[in-house]
């Protein structure tokens, strides 16, 4: 919509077109792209993505429906609402692209991380890594004498902070599947 | 084109007896199926099979050009001047590889084309074995959609849903890759009938509350602008004859950018002209004061908008497109209208019909862009010893000017002078790279051009330094008979690159010179084909004429003025309201300015 910043003198641009919209503010947003399962797909919406400049945050894909060849891609990802906007309307033009929804815009969206924690230590610190990991819910998968590999799902923010706890009890790699992501409700899509 | 989405037809056909065939017979059937009448390619160890099977198909005209690039332009030409896809087939690896220019060019400027690779066999995939490359790797992002087919079975279905692809909607190149082993193979054939894809569903209908909202501004406006563009060409015949009609409902005055020329006619009296950098003094300055800007098949491209910030800051802007993506992307506008122009027109004239209201007296704006127009924007100092290049095209559009006049253009000076110049109207009788600006367009562009209309006179409006990237497809035309007329506007510059070191770089004329230009005269007839040169003002015409008469493909070899500079123009990061009209001081681009391209 016609905002009347055309009528404003301009500031110190860097570009003499001022493409950027310097009063939007950067928000993230997570997509969930339905698309057909055929080859390329994935590369065709990761390139749009690199050829035009977007950011992607986090991208899980997999395949949902097996007979209708379908598969879901969760695309997290920042930017202004002008440039969200134009993230959603490029990614309808890929053809193999049947529909994408807004997660975060949605107000329904549930949000989902898996992720495995390899923890290395020995003596307190091993004691109070398998602590925390019991206070956040997170499953051991392997142990050996001197390390833990603990399974923690939730939302990225909850993952994010368990790995910042283990960091000082020996954290040693963290392996993480992105955001995956569905609406609340009976209904689809 | 049209533009109607093709449903899943639920009608149960007759049933055939399944069609068992090669794969590259079923390329032959399925391009016969979908009315292809002719193909523009070159062949190679990856095609073979499908050449051998159109060796027995005289009824697909196979016009072989001289570098695959050539080919790409060919059916781009022919697509533009008819509204049919036009199709190319070319061999793997480098045949790919010099396709991918015209398959850009193609997406940028919206044209429905579907390009045929052969690829190695597909056991070969992978191994770098000769002439490989990864073709819908490479295309992926300069086609609108592409396709390797691994299985016979599905090539016939493929090509169907390419020409669907490629001609709905926003069209624009689709690539298909055929591995040598899938053209050898045996399969069944399936027709066109039926094919569609899900995920593919264009809105073509616009949405009604739009087109209401549309009508409230056009019923309130004093200050009313038609900005069109390529898709009213790209909608079809329909869409040009409707736009004329909206015209003349409501009086509106109309420019177009320079993909839309020949939509609506240059010599109505409400025609502003071309908009944008090198566009029409009127155009622009209406562009700029209008307070309703209707954008109808356009994209806000910066050629047309100069700054942003400064874009008609008084107006409501409407903006009229079959492709959601474009609309919000540069220029944010009021109305959003989502759909098919020769659908949306209807549907607005339609709403106008049933309005009752007085609409705005538009006497006091038509009075005020009079005022623009009086300024001749496009006056230059015309002399007596030197041809002019403005001159040049002046006289080439009265002396040919006609229903079946075709121009093509290169890319650059001679381009804008073409566009300034010569006037056209009706669509599909101009063609031009305007998105990717591909020096070398013109020449293949106008083979594509004359193959589909055989009888028309095609001429391709060129520069020297252009028609070297491609003059090798003169020997095309004199192979096939295609009498395409070569008008090169030789002023021994680049003349953009010239023009734009001038005004940018103080004069320093770095590498825009040829040295060593061609004998033109002697590469036509060593070509097969007829040279004239032309050096002054006096023989123009005649020579003109003379190029006209000629039965066969001509270069004509035109001295122009050598230091022209292309008139007016916005500069770059300047608006429309600051044209520079007479000359070039080089003080007209600001810092930011030079940034740009």
């Amino acid at each position: 919509m016609s905002d009347g910043s055309h009528d404003q003198p301009p500031g110190s641009p860097k570009s003499a077109y001022f493409l950027s919209h310097p009063d939007e503010e950067v928000e993230r947003r997570t997509l969930a792209v339905l698309v057909d399962n055929e080859p390329g797909v994935l590369a065709r919406v990761v390139g749009l993505f690199s050829g035009r400049g977007y950011n992607i945050d986090s991208l899980t894909v997999a395949e949902v429906d097996v007979g209708q060849h379908r598969s879901r891609i969760t695309i997290v990802t920042q930017g202004t609402p002008h440039i969200l906007e134009q993230i959603e309307a490029q990614l309808l033009r890929i053809v193999p692209v049947g529909e994408v929804i807004d997660i975060t815009k949605s107000k329904r969206g549930i949000e989902r991380e898996l992720s495995l924690v390899k923890v290395a230590g020995t003596g307190e610190v091993r004691v109070e890594a398998l602590r925390i990991a019991e206070i956040f819910r997170a499953r051991v998968i392997d142990t050996t004498n001197e390390s833990f590999i603990f399974e923690l799902t939730g939302t990225s923010d909850k993952i994010s902070q368990f790995i910042d706890l283990m960091r000082p009890l020996g954290l040693v790699e963290v392996s993480r599947t992105g955001v995956l992501s569905i609406k609340r409700g009976k209904e689809q899509g | 084109m049209t533009t109607t989405t093709a449903k899943p037809k639920s009608r149960s056909a007759p049933k055939a007896e399944p069609r068992t065939m090669s794969g590259a017979q079923m390329v032959v059937e399925a391009l016969r199926e979908q009315g292809v009448d002719a193909l523009f390619g070159y062949p190679g160890g990856a095609v073979l099979p499908i050449y051998d099977a159109l060796f027995g198909a005289p009824d697909i005209r196979h016009i072989l050009v001289r570098h695959e690039q050539g080919a790409g332009h060919a059916a781009e030409g022919y697509a533009r001047s008819t509204g049919r896809p036009g199709v190319a087939l070319v061999t793997s690896g480098p045949g790919a590889t010099n396709m991918v220019t015209p398959i850009t060019d193609a997406m940028m400027d919206s044209i429905p084309m579907v390009v045929l690779c052969g690829q190695v066999p597909t056991h070969l995939i992978g191994t770098d074995a000769f002439q490989e490359c990864d073709t819908t790797g490479i295309t992926r992002s300069c086609s609108k959609h592409n396709y390797l087919v691994t299985d016979v079975n599905d090539l016939a279905r493929v090509i169907h849903e390419a020409f669907l692809i490629a001609t709905s909607g926003r069209p624009g190149p689709v690539v298909i890759d055929i591995p040598k082993d899938v053209q050898f193979a045996t399969g069944t054939y399936v027709g066109k009938a039926g094919v569609h894809k899900p995920t593919y569903l264009p809105r073509t209908i616009p949405n009604a509350d739009a087109i209401k909202a549309t009508a409230d501004l056009i019923m309130t406006a004093w200050r009313p602008v038609l900005y069109t563009g390529g898709g009213v060409i790209n909608s079809g015949p329909r869409a040009s004859a409707l736009l004329r009609e909206l015209q003349d409902v409501t009086g509106i005055p109309v420019t177009s950018t320079l993909m839309g020329l020949g939509a609506f006619p240059a010599s109505h009296p409400d025609w502003l002209g071309m908009v944008g950098m090198h566009g029409s003094f009127e155009a622009n300055n209406a562009m700029h004061d209008c307070d309703l800007m209707i954008c109808l098949g356009a994209r806000f491209d910066d050629r047309v908008t100069g700054r942003i910030d400064a874009f008609s800051p008084k107006s409501k802007k409407v903006h009229i497109d079959i492709d959601a993506s474009s609309i919000n992307k540069i220029v944010r506008v009021d109305i959003p209208v989502i759909g098919d122009c020769a659908e949306t027109l209807d549907a607005l004239l339609k709403e106008l019909a049933r309005r009752r209201g007085k609409r705005p007296d538009l006497a006091q704006w038509k009075r005020e862009i009079a005022a623009w127009r009086g300024r001749n924007c496009f006056a230059y100092a015309n002399s007596d010893t030197v041809i002019k290049p403005q001159h040049a095209v002046q006289r080439l559009y009265e002396l040919t000017k006609g229903p079946d006049t075709f121009i093509t253009t290169e890319v650059g000076q001679h381009q804008m002078w073409a566009a300034q110049f010569y006037h056209f109207e009706e669509p599909n009788h101009w063609m031009t790279s305007g998105g990717l600006g591909t020096m070398g367009y013109g020449l293949p562009a106008a083979v594509g051009v004359q193959t589909a209309h055989p009888d028309a006179l095609v001429i391709d409006i060129a520069g020297e330094a252009s028609i070297q990237m491609v003059m090798q497809e003169f020997s095309t035309a004199v192979q096939h008979n295609l009498p395409v007329k070569v008008f090169i506007l030789n002023n021994e510059w680049m003349g953009m690159v010239r023009q734009w070191q001038e005004l940018l770089h103080g004069e320093r004329y770095s590498h825009s010179y040829s040295e060593s230009l061609p004998d033109f005269v002697k590469l036509a007839e060593a070509l097969g084909g007829y040279g004239i040169r032309c050096d002054s003002p006096a023989e123009l015409d005649a020579k003109i004429m003379e190029m006209v008469n000629h039965d066969g493909p001509v270069l004509f070899d035109c001295r122009v003025e050598k230091a022209e500079n292309c008139l007016p123009m916005i500069p770059s990061g300047s608006a429309h309201n600051e044209m520079i009209l007479g000359e070039i001081t080089g003080n007209e681009i600001d810092e930011a300015g030079k940034g740009l391209v």
